[in-house]
């Protein structure tokens, strides 16, 4: 089977600083994939480079088999793969209504268009709809995204990620800074949102981690020092070391 | 704000909500038309129309450019260069309808111009909007600095320093209707303000119109939803080059001549004051915004030789205290007129108007004697401000004026807050909610 996400020999460097240090990863389609590694390891880089953000020094990525190497982050969402940020990246100025519409526009076919009126797309507005009953944010729809509160974006966040249906989601440290029911409602909204997508997942609560994800993968300076099912990390002695102290508390 | 709940929220209702809907959305252009057709009946005076018809020009200009700053956040020094290279192109195709028997009547002109306008945006476009922020802003002076070394250079087409002129009354008729005089021009402006706002108006709500406000919040997000931030700004820079050229053509109507300046950094600057003093946050703000500078421009300029000075002031003013524009100020007022408590806030407004009118006659007078004293006219002694002859080369007047100006600031110290404390009381949740 091919790949959802295939990194093949990936290098990173800013400068002389070497961050993503030959880096090889295949993801399976349908799988809820999480990444981890102390802090520093290279993670958000490494999202930054699949999603084009940032070019690769070397190497190549590819997404469902086709090379997509120094694609920008528009071409690259437009073939299926969308991401969310760690620190909150919404539309401010419009309203929750908006952001969660801009993330579907383009995945319907309305693109650069000036000859349709967005509030008459009636396939646009069901989805928006749709997003937003999931998000629990239709009371909020008039409100601009930018008076939210913390929560309440971060689950903004991942909903203009999925608006715009992708197949491959990559959410970057989702439950970041959120008290426990507060997480416990976002691996909820995770959980139902990817149902049959392919997921990878930066995230720093083991709970969550653990809970959520069906293969783990473990970034270590740049590097993947494992890459297997939950159980078997959390057992593996090379993981153990990086996370110093942390594999009781995981256990 | 007000709107209400859209159609796909009750399905049940879709029908009469969406009648009820439209006819709301139809409403105000309804009224806008009304108006204009009415103005020049209610408003008799002989230097009317012209001002009127300057004014349309202006808010086609100004709302073109608002799809720039307002809607797309790009900050352009430039953008007389499509109203001044649309209003030639305008005037040259004028000149050809005249001379050479091309058909293109009158009220046609302001949309050749418009496609004049298209056509140079979506030449200098193409590099224009690679960057936003400050790249934009400074190679939008660029482009306006080699338009104005380019008039020097092409003055077969540009017409050197005397510009070009053009002959409305040679044109073909269209329904046999001439446009010799200023009253049948301000009908043809009216029509061109309507349509070309009416569908500026449109295009915000369309998707690439929405995205260019999603590109101006967070450009870097709007790559990761599918849209290049770089296409969007093209799409909508095009889009304002073309209104941009219709309000060119509208001039070259009017005027009958254009000059470089027209395209020149004034110009662009003229503009940019129109779009903020009105408001760059709601659409109807830089209407606002033309019509009072337009206002000022043509009635100040009979009364005084430093009424650049004045808009000046008033434009940093508008950053300083009102960074919202004229519009977004009235709109702060939109609760409190829901709630009905507005009333409460006449009184201390008006004191502060009122003190702040004497602070502003304070230092009128003062600006306005230092120019006459500074000015090269010496043969005069006396100089009327303020319906009174004053002697600017005595003491009297200056410690008159010096007084307003401290009474005024002084009252201001005391009305503001009063003012401020008002708005507050007035937008304060009501307590039985």
């Amino acid at each position: 089977m091919t790949p959802a996400i295939e990194l093949v020999d990936v290098h990173k460097a800013f400068g002389a600083t070497p961050i993503i240090r030959g880096v090889n990863l295949a993801i399976e389609p349908g799988t809820r994939q999480a990444l981890i590694g102390p802090n520093g390891a290279g993670k958000s880089t490494l999202f930054n480079l699949v999603t084009g953000k940032y070019p690769v020094s070397s190497g190549r990525i590819r997404l469902r088999g086709e090379d997509i190497t120094g694609r920008r982050p528009y071409e690259i969402n437009r073939r299926g793969l969308s991401r969310s940020f760690q620190v909150t990246n919404i539309f401010p100025r419009l309203s929750v209504f908006e952001n969660v519409r801009c993330g579907v526009l383009w995945s319907l076919g309305y693109r650069y268009s000036f000859w349709h009126r967005a509030d008459n797309a009636r396939e646009v507005q069901a989805r928006t709809e749709a997003v937003l009953e999931q998000l629990n944010l239709t009371g909020r729809r008039h409100v601009p995204a930018g008076v939210l509160s913390y929560a309440e974006q971060r689950a903004l966040e991942i909903g203009i990620t999925i608006a715009g249906g992708s197949d491959i989601v990559l959410l970057d440290e989702p439950t970041s800074g959120m008290s426990r029911s507060e997480t416990e409602h976002v691996v909820q909204l995770i959980r139902q949102v990817t149902a049959g997508k392919t997921l990878l997942m930066v995230e720093h609560d083991m709970g969550v981690v653990f809970d959520l994800a069906d293969r783990i993968a473990v970034l270590v300076y740049g590097e993947v020092i494992a890459h297997d099912a939950p159980e078997r990390i959390r057992a593996n002695p090379a993981v153990q070391e990086a996370y110093l102290g942390l594999p009781q508390g995981v256990a | 704000m007000s709107t209400p709940a859209p159609a796909t929220a009750r399905p049940l209702a879709v029908g009469r909500v969406a009648r009820t809907g439209r006819l709301r959305a139809y409403a105000p252009w309804l009224a806008a038309a009304v108006v204009l057709v009415a103005l020049p009946h209610v408003i008799r005076t002989p230097v009317a129309v012209p001002i009127m018809n300057q004014m349309g020009i202006a808010i086609v200009f100004a709302l073109s450019y608002n799809m720039l700053l307002g809607q797309g956040g790009m900050l352009s020094f430039g953008h007389a260069v499509y109203f001044g290279l649309g209003g030639f192109i305008a005037a040259h195709a004028l000149n050809l309808a005249g001379r050479d028997g091309l058909y293109l009547p009158v009220p046609l002109v302001p949309l050749v111009g418009g496609l004049g306008g298209l056509l140079c945006a979506v030449v200098f476009g193409s590099f224009s909007t690679m960057r936003a922020g400050t790249v934009f802003a400074m190679i939008s002076l660029g482009v306006g600095e080699l338009m104005a070394a380019s008039s020097l250079i092409f003055d077969r087409f540009f017409g050197g320093e005397e510009g070009i002129t053009t002959n409305r009354a040679k044109a073909p008729l269209l329904f046999g209707l001439s446009f010799t005089r200023d009253g049948e021009v301000y009908y043809l402006i009216a029509f061109w303000v309507l349509v070309a706002a009416a569908a500026m108006h449109a295009f915000s709500r369309t998707p690439i119109g929405r995205m260019a406000n999603a590109v101006r919040d967070n450009p870097e997000r709007a790559e990761f939803i599918g849209y290049s931030q770089r296409s969007v700004r093209y799409v909508s820079f095009c889009a304002a080059g073309l209104f941009a050229g219709v309000g060119g053509g509208l001039f070259a109507v009017n005027y009958e001549i254009l000059t470089a300046e027209n395209m020149g950094l004034t110009a662009s600057g003229a503009v940019l004051l129109m779009a903020y003093i009105g408001g760059v946050g709601t659409f109807m703000g830089p209407v606002i915004g033309a019509v009072v500078f337009t206002f000022l421009q043509s009635m100040l300029s009979d009364y005084t030789g430093i009424w650049l000075l004045y808009l000046g002031v008033l434009f940093l003013a508008t950053v300083l205290f009102v960074p919202t524009g004229l519009a977004g100020f009235l709109l702060l007022h939109a609760p409190a007129w829901r709630t009905r408590r507005l009333a409460g806030l006449i009184g201390p407004y008006l004191a502060a108007a009122a003190v702040a009118l004497v602070a502003a006659a304070g230092v009128v007078g003062l600006l306005e004697m230092v120019h006459f004293v500074a000015s090269a006219e010496t043969t005069r002694v006396t100089k009327r401000l303020f319906w009174v002859s004053v002697a600017p080369r005595t003491l009297t007047p200056w410690l008159g004026f010096a007084a307003l100006a401290v009474a005024g600031g002084l009252g201001l110290r005391w009305a503001a807050p009063r003012a401020a404390a008002a708005f507050a009381e007035a937008n304060r949740p009501e307590p039985g909610r």
